[in-house]
This record gives structure tokens, sequence and C-alpha cells, in this order.
């Protein structure tokens, strides 16, 4: 399956990617190529196989609702961009 | 709009309180100092490992099998990936195409008629954190991520309520339903039950589906009728006029009491759900079930139903009494130990529920217990206070807490039942009314009346009404 290069671009804005028309290209390609492997797959008769939801074979595992320590706000922020009192900062969004 | 009918479908999100978050072991709180409730798991650091809290789980088994879904024997949870701040991980985790309860319903009344409006799934997700928008022109916003992780529970009905009130209806009665259950506030207006609605309209009878607009940013179940009922105005109204509704994300607007447009619909593929890799699979055994199942409280309908047949009462106030699990307890243990349900019903019902709206209080706060208020019933049974000056003692009861003996006799309320001071009181209204008096005896009932106010009047409402009756009508 060949993708579009329009395809392309809408999955890089998906992932707030900004490509070059260069790179566009390049993935257009790389991407196809990952794809057309993934049709190969999808030949195979997985009829009698029953899907894979997790590679481990481990269920349940649950924690007790028990409280723990959480992040002094210093560690919480320390890496923010920007801060403003005791909140991350971040470009206005509406 | 007479040959229109609406189709509706609610989809409702419950924060649960559970003492911590989703998936991580901090505090599950409202309104903590900014960003005081997080940790590397729920701010989305590098690394991390999320794990479920089993309580989550437990309440959201709980909710499915009041809500009479299916449980599912194998469940797990999917990323939904978006870019916005208030997501630190960029994906929320989710339940996609295995979400843990299906093909359940709850019944609701309108106009005296029952109607089933069934659910099609119940699943787990986390919250996503707030964001504060800058004053006016201000060109940040500031994100708090207390809230991130917190855990939801995403409950979606089939496209059954047809009307506005039908909506509402369905809201206050799974409102009812989680609190019985007890895993969630549900309080609208501090975000802990959160409603948006699909809606579309069709000529009446033709089971056609026409395109439909979602509704968002409704604040109460009146903001939820009232949206409703404009957007069902609207969309009647563009396709009288030749046009076509558009599908689209609308946005409810209080002040102009009308919807208006949001933004275009995302396609779901775009939120590319895929397995989370970090939680591993939920499988659920009949076992469990079963013990949830079993530790499931008495539901509201079923309550109501027991009310109307061990109490009497009508299916009206069996339903007002049950709405609420604090207020259906109040009753009951009022109505079991005192010898009148139905009195007791019209008490709470009336006087309580009356001073409970117009105090603004949540039922558990109230003072007044029921003890007390059966003792007050029993004063009145023994004549101590009049019906009418028991409504005074019950307000100050409600307020204060205090025991209706003791208001009684701080304020000198005893009803007068002594025949002598009552007999002077009467003479001295019949010698001050001739003419009224004159009007009885030439046959005018209501004279009698105003007679008998006069007595209560001299006696600021504390005589004892039958020995008035008795000793006027004696001396006339």
């Amino acid at each position: 399956m060949k993708l579009s290069k329009k395809e392309v671009e809408h999955v890089a804005l998906l992932a707030r990617l900004a490509l070059s028309e260069e790179e566009k290209e390049r993935f257009r390609a790389q991407l196809s190529s990952v794809l057309e492997y993934a049709d190969i797959i999808n030949r195979l008769d997985t009829e009698k196989v029953a899907p894979t939801y997790h590679v481990l074979p481990i269920q349940n595992v649950e924690r007790p609702d028990k409280e723990h320590e959480t992040l002094p706000l210093e560690e919480t922020l320390q890496n923010a961009p920007q801060r403003d009192g005791n909140y991350f900062r971040v470009p206005r969004i509406i | 709009m007479d040959n229109y009918e609406a189709v509706i479908g609610l989809e409702v999100h419950v924060e649960l309180h559970t003492k911590t978050k989703a998936f991580c072991s901090c505090p599950n709180e409202f309104g903590k100092e900014p960003n005081t409730n997080v940790c590397p798991i729920c701010l989305g650091l590098p690394g991390v490992l999320p794990v479920i809290n089993e309580a989550l789980l437990e309440y959201a088994v709980k909710a499915g099998l009041a809500l009479n879904c299916e449980i599912a024997a194998f469940s797990k949870f999917d990323r939904k990936n978006y870019y916005y701040p208030d997501l630190p991980k960029n994906y929320q985790i989710s339940q996609y195409d295995l979400p843990l309860c299906r093909n359940g319903y709850l019944d609701i009344e309108v106009n005296g008629a029952t109607r089933r409006v069934g659910i099609t799934r119940v699943h787990m997700e986390e919250d996503a954190g707030k964001l504060v928008h800058g004053e006016g022109g201000a060109d940040y916003s500031l994100v708090d991520l207390n809230r991130a992780g917190v855990p939801l529970l995403e409950i979606v009905s089939e496209p059954d309520i047809r009307t506005p009130e039908e909506a509402k209806a369905y809201l206050e009665k799974l409102k009812s339903i989680l609190s019985y259950i007890d895993v969630s506030d549900c309080k609208m207006e501090e975000g802990s039950l959160r409603c948006d609605a699909n809606i579309s309209v069709r000529p009446a009878g033709t089971g056609i589906l026409n395109p439909k607009t979602e509704i968002k940013n409704m604040n109460s179940f009146r903001a939820v009728q009232r949206a409703l009922e404009a957007e069902i105005k609207r969309q009647c109204a563009v396709w009288a006029a030749g046009g076509t509704v558009e599908s689209e994300t609308r946005a409810w607007d209080e002040n102009k009491g009308t919807t208006v447009p949001m933004r275009s619909k995302e396609e779901a593929s775009d939120y590319r759900y895929f397995p989370d890799p970090d939680l591993v699979p939920i499988v659920i055994s009949p076992d469990r079930v079963s013990r949830i199942k079993s530790e499931l409280p008495e539901l509201p309908d079923a309550r109501a139903r027991r009310f109307t047949s061990e109490y009497g009462l009508s299916a009206y106030d069996a339903g007002v009494l049950t709405a609420s699990r604090a207020l259906a307890d109040f009753y009951e243990a009022c109505a079991r130990n005192y010898r009148d349900p139905k009195l007791v019903s019209n008490w709470v019902t009336g006087e309580f529920l009356r001073l409970v709206n117009a105090r603004n209080l949540e039922i558990r706060d109230v003072k007044l217990t029921p003890a007390h208020l059966v003792e007050m019933l029993e004063l009145i049974d023994k004549g101590t206070i009049s019906g009418k000056i028991a409504k005074t003692v019950f307000e100050e009861m409600f307020d204060t807490g205090k025991r209706a003996e003791d208001i009684i006799k701080e304020k000198g309320l005893v009803q007068i039942s002594d025949e002598g001071e009552l007999s002077r009181i009467v003479e001295e209204v019949v010698t001050a009314n001739p003419g009224v008096v004159a009007d009885y005896r030439n046959g005018k009932e209501k004279a009698f009346a105003f007679l008998v106010g006069q007595v209560m009047k001299a006696t600021r409402g504390k005589a004892n009404p039958q020995l008035v009756n008795r000793l006027l009508k004696e001396r006339i």
C-alpha cells in the first residue's frame, strides 16, 4: 500500500511533527514499506488464532486503594519551560 | 415541531470517589492547591508504570451490575491519543473495543409511564487535568494536574430517549443509582458528573436516522433539559426550511438560551486507539462478580416498591422518598418507630424537604434526627402540642437540632387543654362578636370557623382545636 503525500502530512500533524518537503518524501517511502510488510502479514490465515492483546502472560495486576507520598511542588515544576505560581504555564489554546 | 420526534443518547462521565487515583497512589481529592496531588505516573514522566487501583475495578463492576449490564469476563485498557495541555501523556488511558460492562438499562418514570432506556456500555478511564485560561487577552493558559488520573466511568446510553424531560429523568435516575451504591458524589456543579448529548430529529414515526449534533457545556440537569429543548427547535427549523442539519459539536450557551457551533467532530480513527502495553488485561471471575453483586444495597426502584407495600405509600411519595438514599434512610428510621408511616411520609416529603431546599442543605448535614421527629409526632398524639404548633416546633428542631420537648418548654408552646381557661376565652370571643354568633345560629357554617379562628388567635395557636370546637358548640 502506497501512502499519499497528504496522508503523510496528516500523520505528521497528528504527531505534531513539522516535516520538510524532502522529509515528507523520505517518510512516505519508509512508511509505505512498513505498511506493505503489514499487508504480507495480513495474508496469513489467523482464523483459529486468538488475538494477542498483551505480549506478557500476566493478568489482573491490581494495587490496593492506599495513598502514597506525592511529589514535592518544586520537583513537579522543575522541568516546566514556564511556570506561574503553582501552575504550569502553556500557550493559550482557546 | 409537532410532527417531528427527537432521538437522544446521553454520554455521562462520573468521577469515582476512590481514595486514590486510577493508576497511581496520589490522593483523589477535590480542591487541593494546584499541582500538589501529583506524582511521576500521573505527570506522565518517562519510565513509570501505571497499575490499576482495585477499588476502581470494584466500583466499575458495582456500577455495571446496578445498571443491569453484562460484565465482560475479559477486558483491557487502550490509549486514546490526542494533544491537549491538560493531558500530560498525550494519551488518555481508556477502554475502546472491550469495555468492562455492556448491554444494560435503567427504567425512568415520565408522566406516570415507565420507559426503559438501554445502556450501551460502561467503561473505565482516567480524567484529564484542569486548565485555567488567562484573564482577558492573556496569551497563556495555566495547567493544574491534580485531576489528571482521577478515575472516571463513561456511561453511554442507547439513543432511546425521545424528549428533554426523559433525558432529565434518565440523569436523575442514574445519579440516584450511583449515589445508592456509593461510588460517586455525582455533583454536576463540582464536575463529578458531566453530560454530553447526541441528538437528531426526524419526522415522527419514520424510524430514519438523520445527522446528529453533539451538545456540550451543560452544567446542570436543568441545563441539559433546556439545551435539548433549544436544539430540537433549531433542528426542526432547519429541516422545515428545506435545509440539512450538519453533523457537528455544539456548545450550550446559557445566556443566549441556544446552542452554538464548537468545532467539527474529529474522526474516531484520529485517536489511534491501541491496547496500552503498560496495563495487563483484566479477567473477572464469575465468583468475583457474584461477590460484588451480593454486596449491592437495595436499589431505588426496589426500595420504592417495598415502601408502597410495606408502608402503604403512594407510588409518587415512595419515588420522592427513595430518590436519595439518605432521604430514604431518614424516612425509614422514623417510619419503623412510629404508628403511622403515612403521616411520617407527609412530614418528610413536606416540611422536611421544604426546609432542606430552603436552607440549601445536603440531607446528611441536617441536624434533626429521626428519633426527634418521632418524639414530636408522639407529642402531637398526646395532645401536648397541636398539629399547627408542630410546624413551628419542627422548623426550630430542624434548624437547631434541639428536642421538641425542650423547644416547647422554652417557647411556652404547650397546647392549652385546660377547659376552664379555654371556656373563659370562648366566652370573650362570643361576647365580642354577637353578629357572627347570630349568623351561625341562622345557619351560616362559615361563621363558626371564624369564631374558632378568633379563639386560636387569642391563644396564639396554642388552644386544643377539638376542645375549642366542643366548647364553642356548647356555648352557642
